[in-house]
């Protein structure tokens, strides 16, 4: 897995971003999320701006992690689902593929059993989109085949 | 891994701060947090225990500029130092762009320093990652203290790889975006 390079189109992202849209109504939930395994946020649903996204990304993907060296010691494959019981709301996580984690934000409104059932359609869903696009090594170096140590120092003179 | 999101035009690199326990990991990113504009970070986050030893990581996201209409952030990590939370350190590591390996300068810390290099090593491979070729910056820290090891020392010790390295007094800020300037710059050299 080092150097590989998570790199999409806007295009798949899209889709994704469509699908999750699409997870939140059908299991009528506050918010969901997909999340890559190193902790960065891969698309959320419209409406999650009320959440802090990037630390939550790095926190569940922490989480997962965890989980998942707890599953090995065990002699467990994986633990493929987690569930996170609030008083107010809950959070229901699931690995799609071994790649990304899928997590749904959910309340009362609603109960386990349907985001569960349409978790699992979604899963699937996901899942096939992924492994019809490969990931794509060559379109960074459009971005970086000139970069210069000044276009990086001037970052840090705009960034601190 | 860095991640690029063409639909958000958005690029986030992973850098993870290591070294042995009480090395200034934590202090690093406290004091570039501290620093840094507010709409420039995210929230620090830090899994801590009661004693405030770091107990998971610390996490903090870091806007810099743009560079071709991609917007740059970094997502800064430290490890927990200590020893026996080894199999934590590795799951951090997962998907890492960078590694700044932060060492204590003191004398009596120098085998805490060779354990923990010799451990980033270990975890690194069992990433995947090859230690003589990931983007890595050495950080001689705490130089304001007495009884430290000569820079020298800590070159032919630590460095063999020879990367660049910066000597540091986190808690005041000496070294410290000296440090994560030269990290970000070789993860970005490395994408070219």
């Amino acid at each position: 897995m080092q150097d590989f390079l998570w790199s999409n189109d806007g295009e798949i992202i899209k889709r994704l971003q469509n699908k999750i849209e699409q997870l939140k109504l059908e299991a009528n939930s506050k918010a969901t999320f997909l999340i890559d395994k190193s902790g960065q946020m891969v698309a959320s649903s419209g409406d999650s701006n009320e959440f802090d996204a990037t630390s939550l990304a790095a926190l569940v993907a922490g989480n997962v992690a965890a989980t998942d060296g707890i599953a090995k010691l065990l002699g467990e494959k994986e633990f493929s689902v987690l569930f996170h019981e609030g008083e107010n709301e809950h959070l229901n996580i699931t690995l799609v593929d071994g790649k990304l984690i899928l997590v749904v934000l959910f309340d009362d409104s609603t109960s386990l059993g349907l985001v569960r059932l349409k978790m699992k359609k979604y899963v699937k869903i996901i899942a096939d989109i992924l492994n019809e696009s490969s990931p794509n090594n060559s379109i960074h170096q459009d971005i970086f085949s000139d970069i210069t140590d000044e276009d990086i120092e001037k970052m840090f003179r705009k960034g601190s | 891994m860095s991640f690029i999101n063409y639909a958000t035009k958005e690029i986030n690199f992973k850098i993870v701060y290591y070294g042995p326990g009480l090395c200034g990991k934590t202090t690093n990113l406290q004091y570039i947090y501290d620093q840094t504009d507010p709409t420039q970070k995210g929230k620090m986050i830090s899994l801590s225990t009661e004693t405030e030893r770091t107990l998971f990581f610390d996490f903090m996201p870091l806007k810099l500029g743009e560079i071709k209409g991609f917007k740059v952030r970094l997502h800064l990590y430290t490890v927990p130092g200590q020893i026996f939370y080894d199999a934590s350190r590795k799951l951090i590591l997962k998907g890492a762009d960078g590694v700044v390996f932060v060492a204590d300068s003191q004398k009596d810390r120098m085998d805490a320093n060779l354990d923990s290099l010799e451990n980033l090593i270990d975890n690194l491979r069992e990433n995947g990652f090859d230690y003589n070729t990931i983007p890595l910056v050495m950080q001689w820290n705490k130089r304001d203290l007495p009884d430290i090891e000569s820079v020298e020392v800590m070159e032919e010790m630590l460095n063999k790889r020879k990367v660049e390295s910066f000597e540091a007094v986190a808690i005041k800020g000496i070294g410290v975006f000296e440090t994560l300037k030269s990290i970000s710059k070789a993860v970005m050299m490395k994408m070219k």
